[in-house]
């Protein structure tokens, strides 16, 4: 018996492995991955770790003890070049072959690349993996001006850590507004006074339109919009692109991601896929999504663990996701696109502060700057389809637990 | 090098070294695969799912817990109680060489 492989041993990875084991699986786990590392924490990388409060052993997640005592085998500095779906088996390292009966696929994603003139000059980075991380601290150390390429999460907390290690940040964003996409106009305009008060130059509306380099490094940024801007470290943080190479080549269907039902498998009943690199349809979205975050990796690995081990438990939960700029944290639970309404709770001057947001009376999603009890009230009512009503979420005396404990009582 | 002792609600046990006092109770916990900590979000204040109760005695030895802690304690899924800690945010100062935590029923 060949087993359970799987690829890539980050969240999903390591998650559907040990999901696989716990609900039952009894043949071998092998997790194939090409990190050095064990597996590691991701999202401290572009702040804390930058800040030199975390160090590079306290990101690792999982031990070689973890491995022995869910019998996983693991395989670090490999990668897997190629699957033969009919045959069943892995090319790794060019010459070696992995039998499979069950294939778990968790490869993620990577930083999208910028194709300008100057984009090759060194000084140019992406933020990613450890070693990216590594690579940009100690090029931070060095700087004096940093320009950031896009007003993503990614960007955003570079820049802040930026800020706060003392250089002069400029985010250049080509959207009207910061972190279109995810959040809501109001969380957008808190987020850019946010930077603005820590003196980083935020210029929306305007794109980079190269980089020019001296000695082969990259000195100025230039825009459509005519500024030129010094720089003697630029940050690349224009979005991710799903892993989904290796499942192309092998013919599974992928559109944005490797395409998977709510047991995260893919249209082969015998391979899975979750996390950065899978697409779902997402009930709470209304459409097919790829999500970016830790939530979504290991929730949509456990479904594939489940199934993986012949149990069922389908992939359900709503999206979340959190972000931390100099000392806000954002947290934020559902999908607020396309709201009708909302009500904001506390105030935005105290930066403590929870939007909620209605689609036709029913609560979809909830942004919280430093009020994590109300994202967690708010995680519970969401998930359980509960809405409070827009004057009562405005209400800071209203406690969200009158509600959740009513159902509870009515659920029990 | 200090030991922290885990203790499951049905009363098994497992003891986890830690060589670094930088290293969370969490990360111990989970680094070493000892079930019941969830941890969903590695550490980073966004889950509550790392809840431990600390060995009544301990407690006035180990840092009091911030205001993001608090405010996150107030939602774990197992009771709150006087002990309650959310352990990624627990690290043991180097005069603590041992340490007892229960595991809560529940995490999420
Ligand atoms: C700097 C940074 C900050 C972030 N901050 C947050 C945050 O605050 N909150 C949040 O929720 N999310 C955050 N994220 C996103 C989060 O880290 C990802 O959503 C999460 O890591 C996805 O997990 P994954 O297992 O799907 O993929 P990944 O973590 O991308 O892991 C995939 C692994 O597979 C390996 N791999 C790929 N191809 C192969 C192959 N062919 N063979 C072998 N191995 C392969 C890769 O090297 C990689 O290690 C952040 C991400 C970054 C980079
Ligand atoms: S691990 Fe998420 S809050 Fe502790």
């Amino acid at each position: 018996m060949s087993g359970l492989v799987v690829v890539g041993a980050s969240y999903a990875g390591i998650q559907a492995a040990l999901s696989a084991r716990d609900s039952g699986y009894a043949e071998r786990i092998t997790v194939v991955a090409d990190d050095h590392l064990l597996p590691y924490q991701r999202p401290p990388l572009s702040k804390d770790f930058l800040l030199d409060k975390v160090t590079q052993d306290n990101l690792v997640l999982r031990d070689d003890a973890f491995f022995k005592l869910k019998q996983i085998d693991l395989i670090l500095e490999t990668r897997v070049h190629a699957i033969d779906r009919h045959a069943r088996k892995l090319s790794i390292n060019g010459n070696t072959v992995l039998d499979f009966d069950k294939l778990f696929i968790g490869t993620g994603s990577h930083a999208r690349r910028l194709a300008l003139p100057g984009s090759n000059l060194d000084g140019v980075c992406y933020l990613r993996s450890i070693r990216d991380a590594a690579d940009l601290k100690e090029r931070l150390r060095h700087a004096a001006e940093i320009v950031v390429i896009g007003g993503g999460f990614i960007g955003l907390e570079v820049a802040a850590s930026a800020s706060k290690l003392g250089k002069k940040v400029t985010v250049i964003e080509s959207a009207p507004r910061l972190l279109e996409r995810s959040v809501s106009p109001l969380v957008s305009q808190f987020l850019l006074d946010l930077h603005t008060r820590h003196n980083v130059d935020v210029r929306l509306n305007d794109t980079v339109a190269g980089i020019e380099g001296q000695n082969g490094r990259a000195a100025f940024v230039t825009t459509q919009g005519g500024a030129c801007l010094r720089a003697d470290l630029v940050l690349v943080g224009i979005g991710g692109v799903a892993n989904d190479q290796l499942a192309r080549d092998a013919q599974l269907n992928c559109t944005n991601g490797i395409v998977v039902d709510d047991h995260g498998m893919t249209d082969d009943p015998g391979i899975f896929a979750a996390g950065d690199c899978a697409n779902h349809y997402n009930a709470y979205a209304g459409d097919w999504l790829r999500l970016e975050s830790v939530q979504n990796a290991q929730d949509q690995a456990k479904a594939a663990g489940l199934a993986i081990a012949g149990k069922t438990g389908p992939y359900d939960s709503v999206p979340r996701f959190w972000s931390d700029q100099y000392d806000a944290k954002l947290q934020t639970v559902g999908i607020s696109r396309n709201f009708d309404r909302q009500s904001v709770r506390g105030s935005l001057e105290s930066g403590q502060f929870s939007v909620f947001y209605y689609k036709q009376d029913r609560l979809c999603a909830v942004d919280s700057i430093n009020r994590a009890g109300d994202q967690m009230a708010a995680r519970r009512l969401i998930g359980s389809g509960i809405s409070p009503s827009p004057e009562q979420a405005a209400d800071l005396s209203f406690d969200f637990k009158s509600l959740l404990t009513t159902i509870n009582a009515v659920g029990a | 090098m200090a030991q922290i002792r885990f203790i499951q609600p049905d009363g098994t046990e497992n003891v986890v070294e830690i060589a670094d006092s930088g290293t969370s109770v969490m990360l111990a916990a989970i680094r070493n695969g000892i079930s019941g900590i969830d941890a969903e979000c590695g550490g980073c204040l966004d889950c509550a799912t790392c809840h431990v109760y600390v060995e009544e005695g301990a407690s006035g030895l180990l840092a009091p817990p911030q205001p993001e802690e608090l405010e996150l304690l107030g939602s774990v899924a197992a009771p709150r109680k006087s002990n309650s800690r959310l352990s990624c945010q627990l690290k043991l100062p180097p005069s603590i060489t041992s340490l007892i935590v229960h595991i809560p029923e529940a995490q999420s």
